[in-house]
């Protein structure tokens, strides 16, 4: 967590703003009731019985990323570095999207699998399953904490709330929904959120823009202020790489951001995948991704733009961009601050519950990935084989409710030890470049071997790891975002490196057994899906739909580069 | 065996929630909105407008969900491609 900030950030919230999150509150704990209904098996629990819609799913994808930590981190973003900050969303986010549905979904919802561990699990065995379970139900459920910790923080900040009692209301409504309902109540709640969170970030931006003189007063005033006219277009972005020069930080952004970390991200993070493989055909799941990337490109203009707003009306952030921070506000404040000075009480109202889903949401998209994990490969696999099935439904259900407990307790430990959280969760985010690596070479490569599985995948987060302590010491002088893009990069290509390595001294893994895993071990039937019925029509198709996509996000970045 | 696969219609939800706070925001935009409201949103009535909008939004998930409702599929008859396998086996 960032320093805490001083400045007086208390919203009067009124009786009405009050009563509308209460709305909101009564709503997403009714849909954990309703979704109750449907849980019958585990797989119902656990993956919604893979029957939901391509919107669901789609808008699912996209609401489980837009957390606490991202939506605000963002408007920092964008108050400290304008423009620039669309990267995250179009081309660190847009292709590896599409790619995950175009490219790898045949194999992850062809498979069957019902998580991104049991994939490696039926490729390479048992050494790359564990090593990439538990390290990722560990990551989950401490992330859940730190989005916990965050959530009390900023409640904290704005309404007066005690830290300790928000984290523990909080955890309890998300306990209630995910524990009744499971992935489905989830992902309903995630819908329900992403539409909340743009009723409350629209007007916010329009009265802003109105309190600015529209787009030209915007473009006059940040090109007059202490950022300048280059934090109006997003290339080459050398403040946020901190790489001076021009093509050096084009290069660090298109490999280190866009293909390295964000491919990583998106198509290896099952807490993202999961929500692809609730879908109810192989068309719906790969559309997953590619229906989320739609919003995600757009999202900037109601996240980055009002942070960019916020350092030109809100007089404390103003001040500290100009060098001054004897206000105490930090960048992280950007939207709280923005929504506190522009919105009167009922709007107010909205944009809090919008806050506070998004917080929410995050944590229950942790929490309902950590448990599927849990459930299926650890408990399945290593702890109770060949149980009748409603077994492992009240095991699903239980380690919903242990998943919590820990991420209440981390929540608490983050209160205590602000700074070990940042460490943690760029640990983490580390784990995922070298695991996309093993992926790829996974699914296109037959003869990589088991043990090249497991050994690529933590030689290759080792790697990270020495990167980061490099880094963090001063060893290696790396500024604003270049450790994260080369840890990542160094961790791709150790992964692939020592895989390599590793397969050409080791026995490969039988041919019959990678069928539906390896591209050229899988019938091309089974990897298409059908184009009839509720699949007909151009405009459901994955192919047209991620073209389209791509072309938008290529015109996003010609028209505001 | 018996699925439902139609659990309860999110489209009805949206719409639901959208209504609430969409007449909520409107009349407070019409009837108690004062002077020091309309100052700090740069003199828009932010609550009205969004009101409105909130109130569309509602409408066009409502009309969404009549005219296409949600169909519980007879599994036996229409083979399509999806879910089948049974959920306690690998």
């Amino acid at each position: 967590m960032p320093v805490l900030a001083q400045a007086d950030l208390r919203l009067d919230a009124g009786p009405l703003d009050y009563a509308l999150l209460a709305i909101y509150f009564a709503f997403v704990l009714g849909i954990g009731f309703l979704a109750r209904r449907s849980v019958s098996s585990s797989l119902d629990f656990l993956l919604s019985g893979r029957s939901l819609p391509a919107w669901v799913t789609g808008l699912a994808f996209i609401s489980a990323n837009l957390g606490a930590i991202e939506l605000l981190g963002m408007a920092a973003n964008g108050a400290q570095y304008g423009m620039a900050t669309v990267h995250y969303y179009w081309i660190g986010a847009i292709p590896a999207m599409v790619f995950l549905g175009l490219v790898m979904m045949p194999f992850y919802y062809g498979s069957k699998v019902r998580s991104v561990p049991e994939f490696l699990r039926r490729r390479f065995g048992k050494g790359a399953h564990l090593v990439n379970a538990i390290s990722f139900a560990v990551a989950q459920v401490l992330i859940a904490g730190v989005n916990l910790y965050a959530l009390a923080f900023l409640l904290n900040l704005m309404l007066g709330w005690p830290i300790p009692l928000s984290v523990v209301i909080a955890a309890l409504i998300v306990l209630v929904y995910t524990t009744l309902g499971g992935l489905s109540a989830a992902i309903y709640n995630e819908v329900l959120q992403f539409f909340v969170i743009v009723a409350a970030l629209l007007p916010l931006t329009l009265v802003g823009l109105h309190k600015v003189g529209g787009w030209q007063g915007l473009v006059d005033r940040v090109t007059a202020g202490p950022g300048g006219e280059e934090q109006l277009s997003a290339w080459p972005a050398t403040e946020l790489t901190g790489i001076e020069n021009p093509v050096l930080s084009v290069i660090g952004i298109v490999f280190g951001l866009g293909f390295v970390l964000s491919f990583g991200y998106w198509t290896t993070n099952f807490a993202e995948v999961q929500r692809a493989l609730s879908a109810k055909s192989m068309s719906a799941a790969r559309r997953t991704p590619i229906i989320g990337a739609y919003p995600k490109a757009l999202i900037p203009f109601v996240v980055v733009i009002p942070g960019i707003i916020a350092a030109l009306v809100v007089p404390e952030l103003a001040a500290l961009k100009a060098g001054d921070d004897s206000s105490g506000i930090v960048y992280n404040n950007a939207l709280p601050a923005l929504i506190g000075e522009l919105l009167p009480n009922g709007m107010l109202g909205i944009a809090i519950t919008g806050l506070l889903a998004s917080f929410m949401a995050g944590v229950a998209a942790n929490v309902s990935s950590f448990n599927t994990v849990f459930t299926y490969d650890l408990w399945q696999d290593y702890i109770r084989k060949d149980r009748p099935d409603e077994y492992y439904l009240r095991i699903g259900r239980l380690a919903t409710i242990g998943g919590t407990v820990v991420a209440i307790g981390t929540a608490f430990l983050a209160a205590g030890y602000g700074n070990i959280m940042d460490y943690i969760q760029a640990l983490f985010s580390f784990f995922n470049a070298p695991l996309f690596a093993t992926f790829i070479l996974a699914m296109f490569w037959k003869r990589m071997s088991a043990a090249a599985g497991w050994i690529g995948l933590v030689t290759g987060t080792l790697a990270a790891v020495l990167v980061f302590v490099l880094a963090e010491t001063d060893v290696l002088h790396l500024p604003g975002q270049g450790a994260s893009f080369v840890g990542a990069g160094v961790a791709f290509a150790v992964d692939i490196v020592v895989s390599v390595a590793v397969t050409t001294v080791t026995r490969p893994v039988p041919e019959e057994r990678l069928v539906g895993l390896v591209y050229s071990l899988t019938p091309r039937e089974t990897r298409k899906h059908s184009a009839t019925g509720e699949n007909a029509g151009w405009y459901r198709s994955p192919v047209v739909l991620g073209i389209g996509v791509l072309v938008l996000t290529l015109v996003l970045n010609i028209v505001f580069g | 065996m018996a699925h439902k696969a139609g659990l309860f219609d999110l489209r009805l939800v949206i719409a639901v929630l959208f209504g609430v706070y969409g007449v909520v925001l409107t009349v407070v935009g019409l009837g108690f909105t004062d002077d020091a409201d309309l100052a700090k949103a740069d003199g828009l009535n932010i609550n009205l407008w969004a009101g409105v909008g909130m109130v569309v939004l509602a409408v066009l998930f409502a009309l969404w969900a009549f005219a296409r409702p949600v169909v519980v599929p007879d599994a036996a008859r229409t083979g399509r491609e999806g879910p089948g396998r049974e959920g306690s086996g690998r």
